[in-house]
């Protein structure tokens, strides 16, 4: 550190000692508020209450099909449940809280920074999202947008028009808000990183929230330009999708894709992030391979770019095109092994803690090889023939986004929980909550696989009675996981008032954000931490003992 | 007590691994029965992916397992593991081993595909049927969609398994509507709410979507193609099994999709021969009524035999309706 640093350095400090507060109060997390500690938090909070509304839906559309028939709901509210499920599992649960949540808490504190690099674009871009949220189920009052997450056209252009309108403008927003993030995720991490960390000392969150803004930064806006033209399509008279008016159907499907696939991707990279993180900290080992997963998050990123069309092998897509993405989509498979095999080459020789993080990153291990596998086969042109918007995938994308990116949202509020509010979150009902979420997700998503090979379409109200029985087993899971939630949530409220205090390091991490106190100061440390070791470093007290001892000998 | 050898040890793992493997790709009886040409090729390749799949995921699966058990923390070590940060040689080889296994899929898939008759060779446009002698309610229907759409490519399984495209031995033009399948016959013209195809004969299917999208599968045949309205889409398969089999629509296409369902009879050509008879003097006079229940029809269903005289299509309505 220089001379000038220092001086300023005792400044700030200076500064801060003399305002009476080093913590914010609890109200000032309901404001306009530029730190990103703040930021990260207001992003989970208000994604879990998206998601247990979500999960409501979720919960209808799988007690609807309890039975073939059209009993419960009306066939439109079945679509519109089945809609917004989807949109807000996805826009408003886990994209805003795997980067906006974590990623905002925890970039700067692992970087060394005081905050983002823009606070109040920050701030701005969280705010779009209780509005987005708010906007979505306003559409309720329209009928709900009923033509799926995906909303084709010409469904969408004649299905709740305005209910669509207004999804397409919730949408814009969380895409804006998403760009907006993403532009200062790539600032921070690659100006504000502090002078002393090299960059293969960068703990490979950053890397995987590096590689997930660059590829939301290159995708979103194509999104917003496909679902403007729809916006168009469906108030202005504009007949860009519009067959009988010379539109073409599937411009939107390529549109659409060339961000849907990504966004894949942007939800599982952070939390391929997230488990690189935990588990070299419970497994008390360095992690695998740094480098290799490293890069892996930028090859994900890269070849991810290059996969949409599988989303559309059924569609209006020549020969030549379902076979370039087939290779193209199986190629994805080698980078994300790569992940999976250095998970589990790192709990090799260690000496596991089971703390409720890391079942849950132990759980999504598992899951994750089930849902790749399943992904591979649906990569391929032949047999995606077959199975393409049936159950099969309903329950592959499952077991990737649920046992996938909400087991590792779940890992990640375990694992950091102490440092967000510094209290540590009771560990014997993280037990219950994850054995009832582990048993729920297979119960739930696995039968789906065999619905689909049978013949079982998704998006359908009613169906063939041959499958009612598993489909009530799908729906058994389905409660239970409903279920899961609540000691998850009772967790979090009663060990956010009344938890043990956790302490600055409950884990004995080695990554920066554990240098300062539980929950950090407002400018994060009193003096910037020097960085002296790769953030992975664990057994180096073995290494010393073992050199000290050959000195010695 | 003597250690056995871990190599040892390792090799009747991976043999087990590979005998449980094989056996689960033969038997895993996931899929529905066969009856179409296509069907085999399919359930050859997932049985493929099946045994190759069943094999990581014991590997993998087993090794967390195993690594969780052995290397948990015992009561009271409170020290860190051992300080291992890679191993160049073994992150080769497992980014080797998948490579050449996708790269090896792929190549098979290419391969299946073509089989299934996936490529259309130059010039295949030439072979649809430009048929205009419909039925009553559907003739301006595939009308309409022929003239939209004169010079856009087709898509789909164009090809027989010859890897030609010589015209097939039955033409069925088929209009997707929300929610129901018409099929109409060109020669002689029948229009049918369900499929009949003679057995081991080809067919090829000409299909369009009149509203929104649909998609035309038959789990039994493996097959699926989109009916995408405004554009040229074709399904061309050879049925190897007496039968009925369901038609699912397979994207979604409004409140009612669930129910969008049909049937294809699979059956010997005399019998096939019998229906063509039979429909064709049931329809000469006067011409049935396929469609559902006017109420629920969609206005571009209810719209249909009228568009042409009276010049509205239905997406003109939509704004009308969600301005009342």
């Amino acid at each position: 550190m220089t001379q000038a640093d220092e001086k300023q350095q005792i400044a700030i400090d200076a500064t801060m000692q003399s305002s009476e507060h080093q913590a914010w109060k609890w109200y000032q997390y309901f404001t306009f508020n530029t730190d990103h500690k703040v930021i990260g938090i207001q992003y989970l909070v208000t994604a879990f209450f998206f998601y247990l509304i979500g999960g409501l839906m979720a919960v209808a559309v799988r007690m609807e099909l309890a039975t073939p028939d059209p009993d419960l709901l009306d066939p439109s509210l079945y679509n519109a449940f089945m809609t917004n499920h989807g949109t807000i599992m996805i826009f408003l649960w886990i994209v805003p809280s795997a980067i906006g949540g974590f990623g905002n808490f925890l970039i700067p504190l692992m970087v060394g920074a005081r905050d983002m690099a823009f606070p109040k674009l920050n701030a701005i871009a969280f705010w779009l999202n209780p509005l987005a949220g708010g906007l979505l189920l306003l559409s309720f009052l329209f009928g709900g947008s009923q033509s799926g997450w995906t909303a084709y056209p010409p469904l969408s252009q004649v299905t709740a028009p305005i209910a669509q309108s207004i999804w397409i403008l919730m949408i814009a927003l969380v895409g804006t808000s998403s760009i907006l993030g993403s532009l200062n995720f790539v600032v921070t991490i690659l100006w504000m990183k502090v002078p002393s960390m090299r960059w293969d000392q960068l703990p490979l969150f950053c890397w995987a929230i590096l590689a997930t803004s660059v590829l939301a930064l290159l995708s979103t806006p194509v999104l917003t330009i496909g679902l403007v033209l729809l916006l168009f399509d469906i108030n202005f008279g504009t007949s860009f999708y519009k067959p009988d008016a010379g539109g073409n159907v599937v411009l939107y499907q390529h549109l659409f894709w060339f961000y849907s696939h990504p966004a894949v991707y942007l939800m599982i990279l952070p939390i391929f992030g997230i488990m690189s993180e935990v588990i070299p900290v419970h497994a008390r080992k360095p992690i695998f391979g740094y480098k290799a997963i490293a890069y892996s998050s930028l090859a994900i990123c890269l070849v991810g770019l290059f996969v949409w069309v599988h989303h559309m092998f059924t569609s209006g897509t020549p020969g030549w095109m379902r076979m370039f993405f087939t290779i193209s989509t199986l190629l994805v498979a080698v980078p994300t092994g790569v992940k999976i095999f250095g998970w589990v080459a790192t709990l090799w020789a260690g000496k596991i803690r089971y703390t409720s993080a890391m079942l849950f990153a132990i759980g999504l291990l598992s899951m994750f090889v089930m849902g790749g596998l399943g992904g591979v086969t649906l990569g391929t042109a032949p047999f995606d023939l077959h199975v393409h918007d049936t159950y099969y995938v309903v329950g592959h994308f499952h077991y990737v986004l649920f046992g996938g990116s909400v087991f590792g949202i779940y890992s990640g509020i375990y694992h950091w929980f102490p440092k967000m509010t510094g209290k540590l979150l009771n560990e014997p009902l993280g037990r219950v909550h994850f054995g009832l979420t582990f048993i729920g997700t297979h119960l739930t998503f696995l039968p789906m696989h065999y619905l689909g090979l049978q013949g079982m379409p998704r998006r359908v109200a009613m169906y063939d009675p041959q499958f009612q029985s598993v489909n009530q087993l799908c729906t058994i899971g389905a409660f239970i996981l409903g279920a899961s939630v609540i000691p998850f949530t009772i967790n979090i409220v009663w060990s956010w008032i009344k938890g043990v205090p956790a302490g600055d390091n409950p884990w004995n991490a080695l990554t920066l954000e554990w240098t300062t106190s539980s929950p950090p100061l407002i400018e994060n440390w009193e003096e910037l931490p020097v960085v002296t070791h790769s953030p992975y470093e664990y057994g180096r007290d073995r290494i010393k003992a073992d050199s000290v001892a050959t000195q010695a000998g | 007590m003597q250690q056995i050898p871990a190599s040892l040890l390792t090799l009747i793992a991976g043999v087990l691994i590979t005998l449980v493997s094989l056996w689960v790709g033969q038997h895993h009886n996931l899929l529905p029965e066969q009856a179409s040409q296509q069907a085999p090729l399919v359930d050859n390749f997932f049985s493929i992916m099946v045994t190759i799949g069943t094999a990581l995921f014991l590997i993998v699966q087993g090794a967390i397992l195993i690594f969780t058990i052995a290397f948990r923390q015992r009561k009271g070590d409170e020290t860190d593991g051992e300080p291992i940060e890679g191993n160049f040689a073994l992150e080769i080889v497992w980014t080797a081993i998948p490579s050449i296994i996708v790269i090896g899929l792929g190549i098979y898939s290419v391969d299946v595909y073509q089989q299934m008759g996936g490529f259309a060779p130059v010039g295949s446009h030439a072979m649809i049927s430009h048929s205009h002698h419909q039925s009553a309610i559907a003739a301006p229907l595939i009308a309409q969609a022929d003239n939209k759409a004169p010079d856009l490519p087709t898509y789909g399984l164009q090809t027989n398994s010859a890897g030609d495209t010589k015209p097939a031995d039955v033409i069925v033009n088929v209009a997707a509507m929300q929610y129901a399948w018409l099929f109409n016959y060109t020669n002689p013209e029948i229009t049918a709410g369900e499929l009949h195809v003679p057995i081991g004969k080809e067919v090829q299917l000409n299909i369009t979507g009149q509203d929104v999208i649909h998609s035309f599968w038959v789990p039994q045949f493996r097959l699926k193609q989109d009916a995408l309205p405004g554009l040229k889409n074709e399904l061309r398969f050879v049925a190897t099994k007496l039968g009925t089999y369901p038609i699912v629509c397979a994207e979604l296409c409004g409140s009612y999709h669930g129910s969008m369902r049909s049937q294809v009879v699979v059956e010997t050509q005399e019998a096939y021969d019998q229906w063509l008879k039979d429909s064709q003097i049931a329809q000469a006079n006067p011409p049935v009524v396929v469609a559902l229940n006017p109420v629920e029809r969609s206005d571009s269903e209810f719209l249909a035999p009228y568009a042409k005289e009276i010049g509205i299509i239905a997406t003109d309505l939509a704004p009308l309706q969600a301005h009342p």
